[in-house]
């Protein structure tokens, strides 16, 4: 588990390596997932190698989520005096995103493999 | 310091709540008790009833703060499963997120503006759908309160990942990569997570999303806010 542990981290800190010396505006942390993904895909480290430490983290994402959470409560007043415009661009503007996005990408891939089945007669 | 101000307690209480509040939403497959909403809910009001502030209870949060870091590297893990699919469909992935990416900062705008909103609270509202740590960056570039976007990024995330697969669904959303995808769009994190829980692909879908919409999100807010005169 520590071996897994480090793995994790080492792709963190190449992130906040990578971060510091080029002042590159992508959180560590993302950076850190490609590294991770490339480590893999390079065969730099085994999936085995990775699994459990994996599985336990993403399994539990959404309660790692809480913390941040909470801390709304700070914001509280601000909020508060521009409740309507606030929640409304929120709830909105999320659900646009979603429909605008899933119905793109579905519109799209439908388009795609149509072509694909017409190259293949 | 009060007995309950004390980290470990305070770290029973949240993972208590969480453990409940999953256990009864396994039962009864309602959406409104989703765990995360309701734990948060509670542990504000415990903390506002006892009079603790955020900052005691961050003593106790960032242990579980920390592992947050470590699970959006461990997203790596199915990105890395699914990269021969992802590969297939670059172009659909990318002009969808370019979509998304774009509606989202307008209609964002657009929405709080129309209902009067300050423009420091439209600033910070533009970047709403990306991870916090860039969308904090991206709020400060424009003029935007960081801390503000902050909250309205946990309140995006919130709302994605409660109500998206329910909207979705209802849309009849019915190709599990468009649905996975939309949800990293929209909900960032949180709704990666959401995906997560579903399964390890819808995961790997959402991260895409997630990642791809952070990156031309940061691009496209200081230009989109620029052409409409704001910044």
């Amino acid at each position: 588990m520590i071996r897994q542990l480090f793995i994790i981290l080492i792709c963190l800190a190449f992130g906040e390596i990578i971060v510091y010396f080029t002042s590159v505006k992508i959180p560590s942390s993302i950076i850190g997932m490609l590294l991770l993904t490339a480590a893999l895909h390079f065969k730099v480290i085994k999936l085995k190698s990775i699994q459990s430490i994996a599985d336990f983290l993403l399994d539990n994402m959404v309660f790692f989520f809480i913390p941040p959470g909470v801390a709304i409560m700070c914001y509280f007043d601000l909020i508060s005096k521009e409740l309507l415009p606030i929640l409304a661009s929120i709830i909105g503007s999320t659900f646009l995103v979603l429909v605008s996005t899933s119905f793109t990408h579905q519109v799209l891939r439908k388009i795609r493999s149509k072509k694909l089945k017409k190259g293949k007669k | 310091m009060k007995l309950i101000a004390e980290p470990y307690m305070l770290l029973t209480i949240t993972v208590g709540m969480y453990w409940i509040t999953k256990l009864l939403q396994n039962k009864t497959n309602s959406v409104l008790l989703n765990p995360i909403l309701i734990t948060i809910i509670a542990v504000i009001c415990i903390l506002k009833s006892a009079g603790i502030t955020y900052d005691t209870y961050h003593e106790a949060g960032k242990y579980i703060e920390f592992f947050l870091k470590p699970s959006i590297v461990a997203l790596g893990v199915p990105l890395y499963l699914q990269l021969s699919k992802i590969k297939k469909q670059v172009m659909p992935i990318v002009i969808s997120q370019l979509v998304g990416s774009i509606v989202g900062i307008l209609s964002g705008v657009f929405i709080a503006k129309w209902l009067g909103a300050s423009k420091e609270v439209i600033l910070s509202i533009a970047p709403k759908s990306v991870t916090t740590p860039l969308a904090i960056d991206i709020s400060s570039s424009i003029g935007g309160i960081p801390s503000l976007t902050a909250s309205m990024v946990v309140m995006v995330g919130i709302f994605g990942s409660v109500a998206g697969f329910k909207i979705l669904q209802l849309l009849h959303v019915k190709n599990p990569m468009s649905r996975s995808l939309s949800m990293g769009t929209a909900g960032h994190g949180l709704g990666t997570a959401q995906a997560m829980a579903i399964s390890q692909r819808f995961g790997a879908y959402s991260s895409m999303g997630l990642i791809l919409n952070g990156l031309f999100t940061a691009i496209l807010t200081p230009i989109i806010l620029a052409m409409l005169g704001l910044i």
